[in-house]
């Protein structure tokens, strides 16, 4: 009980949940990215990252090709499969109720986690990056390598896109066509170009989330549930909003991991996917449109 | 149903409301009833009528979810909870207290009603998206509430063993006598969701769904109506689960996981948004499908993979399969079973002529 009262526990339990809540983030950014261009929601977020794990690790194992092929394997293919998506089943559904994408991305997710053990194997593999195993000890704080890795990774990807929204000109057609759809069209923007790009962009978050998150779990039908978290992270940080993808995850990973390190002991484990979802509720409650988000929710 | 009619000419409300358009719809619901309760209970093997009563289970929980999904119009990907909370709720009152099965079965449909009512607050404050973030939530959270409460559950990954209901003297064991147990609450559902859609509360649940400011300034009381809708759709969600509990002897929380959400939810889109007879198609699909899958791949999967393989391959085709459909009904079908089966049934009903 000692160890608890102790300010090294909470040390570094804040510092884990920092550095998950950035790899959570960079995974809600797939989910903020299609929504805030397209409207769309994607339930089949955890989906997207584990096949992008299943594509680099089938590259590697199964093709022997070396890790900086099969990532770039994996985002090519995350990208063409983002197109080819938006192409063939969300063109369809647009102007349909909200219920019909979010049934057809619940379906589209069982496909995936359907043919991920189909086609390319059983079983939890490995997806080794060449990164060293020995957490880096500073003071109190242990710091897994992959996690330094995958928060930078994360912040980098954040600040590229908060760029590219806010100064490219495909950004700022991109933000147009979010806003509203009709004018963009009558101001010469390709509507539908830029919704195929928005799936392609959540691809491409996909599958750096996939090698991040691969590396840390393994990769199997089970690194799909990392999707679950995404809920929780864009409601807290606003469903449209780049930099509310970032405080989300901060606030999940560090509510989560602090929850976890004092409350698990005493109900027998678990707390880290409850607590999440208890705080998003009160969120819902209090400020639906979340921290940053734009406030258009509808009221009856 | 499957009677062809031809000079259906109403002139009042009341005979464009009624449950028999025509007198020959009393002789198929006749003919229909004969066969549920006599062909098909006293001819079938043992094992096809345990797939019968799943699908009679089914039937159940999808007519509830329709009523909150397809005629509301308000989204929950919270009904494997639900189920859950009237299966534990029998199952604590059927060991502690020894209680009778209707006591339990009331009392289910009643807690899950409140919790369900509960769940439906957001909706008050919110809609769509969020409404179907806000019950997914919900599910999450009373899926791990129950698995971790021992008092409820008894403990992490426990399930409570119930004693089969009992008629007076008799102990339903047989599938037979589970498929008559259902076959009667079948029945009682059908008619209460038919009726309940025709009342005054179906159609203000009708108004919501169509366009909510609009019904709220004719005067109907949307939240009020909403947590209706929740309470109803809950009620009988947790008289699935109460009678699911029954049929199989345990309650174990596994049997109502996120997963059992979607199948339902998947179920009233194949099968027909806002419609009885699609509820009924719907579950009876998505039922069958993982067994009719499990057929095939015993009688042809040998030819393309390894014994091994095969097994394996079959939760994972169904899955697949199961995605396809749900997409390809919301993109070719939206209307789903239903209206492929109205299409079927309006070809014959001039049939052989072409106008």
């Amino acid at each position: 009980m000692a160890e608890f009262a102790d300010w090294r526990f909470a040390l570094l339990l804040l510092s884990n949940g920092v550095l998950i809540g950035l790899m959570y983030s960079l995974i809600a950014l797939g989910f903020v990215l299609v929504y805030k261009a397209t409207d769309a929601v994607n339930f089949a977020q955890g989906e997207f990252v584990m096949i992008a794990g299943f594509v680099v690790v089938g590259g590697l194992t199964v093709a022997g090709a070396p890790l900086g092929v099969s990532v770039v394997a994996g985002l090519v293919g995350m990208v063409g499969f983002g197109f080819a998506l938006e192409r063939v089943m969300l063109r369809k559904l647009i102007g349909r109720p909200v219920i019909a994408v979010v049934m057809a991305t619940i379906g589209l997710a069982a496909i995936l986690r359907g043919i991920g053990p189909f086609g390319i194997f059983q079983g939890t593999r490995p997806l080794p990056l060449p990164l060293p195993d020995e957490p880096f000890v500073w003071g109190p704080l242990f710091i897994p390598p992959i996690q330094l890795v995958g928060g930078g990774v994360s912040l980098a990807f954040l600040a590229g896109f908060g760029w590219f929204f806010l100064k490219s000109r495909k950004g700022i057609a991109m933000r147009a066509v979010a806003d509203n759809q009709q004018i963009a069209m009558a101001m010469g923007i390709n509507v539908e170009r830029y919704f195929g790009l928005a799936w392609a962009m959540t691809g491409v978050v996909s599958a750096l989330g996939g090698v991040l998150w691969g590396n840390m779990l393994g990769v199997d039908v089970n690194l799909a549930l990392v999707g679950f978290k995404v809920f929780p992270v864009v409601i807290l940080g606003g469903l449209d909003s780049i930099p509310g993808a970032i405080v989300g995850g901060l606030i999940v990973g560090l509510v989560e991991n602090v929850v976890a390190g004092y409350v698990d002991p005493y109900v027998g484990g678990g707390t880290k996917d409850f607590a999440p979802y208890v705080l998003m509720i009160l969120a819902l409650m209090v400020r639906p449109y979340g921290i940053f988000g734009k406030k258009i929710i509808e009221r009856v | 149903m499957i009677h062809r009619e031809c000079g259906v000419l109403k002139t009042t409300y009341e005979a464009d409301m009624a449950l028999y358009p025509l007198p020959i719809a009393r002789y198929t619901v006749a003919a229909l009833a004969v066969l549920f309760f006599l062909v098909i209970p006293l001819t079938l093997h043992e094992y096809y009528l345990s797939v019968a009563n799943l699908v009679w289970i089914a039937v159940i929980g999808a007519l509830g979810l329709n009523i909150l999904v397809g005629n509301t119009g308000q989204v929950s990907i919270g009904h494997g909870a639900f189920m859950s909370v009237g299966a534990y709720t029998a199952a604590n009152l059927a060991t502690r207290l020894d209680s009778p099965w209707p006591v339990n079965l009331v009392a289910g449909g009643l807690m899950a009603a409140l919790i369900g009512a509960v769940v439906g607050i957001p909706s008050l404050r919110i809609k769509g998206l969020y409404l179907a973030i806000a019950t997914l939530a919900g599910q999450l959270i009373i899926e791990w509430t129950i698995n971790h409460v021992t008092f409820i559950s008894g403990g992490v990954q426990a399930s409570i063993a119930v004693p089969r209901p009992r008629v007076g003297p008799y102990v339903l064991a047989s599938q037979q006598a589970m498929y008559y147990f259902l076959l009667v609450f079948v029945v009682i559902a059908i008619v209460g969701t038919m009726n309940l859609m025709r009342s005054r509360v179906g159609r203000a649940f009708i108004a919501i769904r169509d366009q909510d400011i609009a019904a709220e300034i004719i005067g109907i009381n949307i939240f009020r109506y909403k947590l209706l809708a929740f309470a109803i759709s809950s009620f009988y969600a947790g008289v699935t689960g109460v009678l699911y509990t029954y049929f199989l002897g345990i309650a174990n929380y596994e049997q109502f996981q996120i997963g059992v959400s979607i199948d339902y939810l998947a179920m009233i889109i194949i099968g027909g948004l806002g419609s009885v007879l699609g509820s009924i198609f719907g579950a009876a699909f998505v039922t069958l499908l993982p067994i009719l899958i499990r057929y095939a791949m015993e009688a042809f999967g040998g030819l393309f993979f390894s014994q091994a393989t095969v097994l394996n391959l079959i939760p994972a085709l169904r899955l697949t399969l199961f995605g396809v459909l749900i997409i390809v009904f919301l993109v070719v079908e939206p209307e789903g079973l239903n209206r492929l089966w109205r299409n079927i049934r309006s070809y014959f009903r001039i049939w052989p002529f072409a106008y």
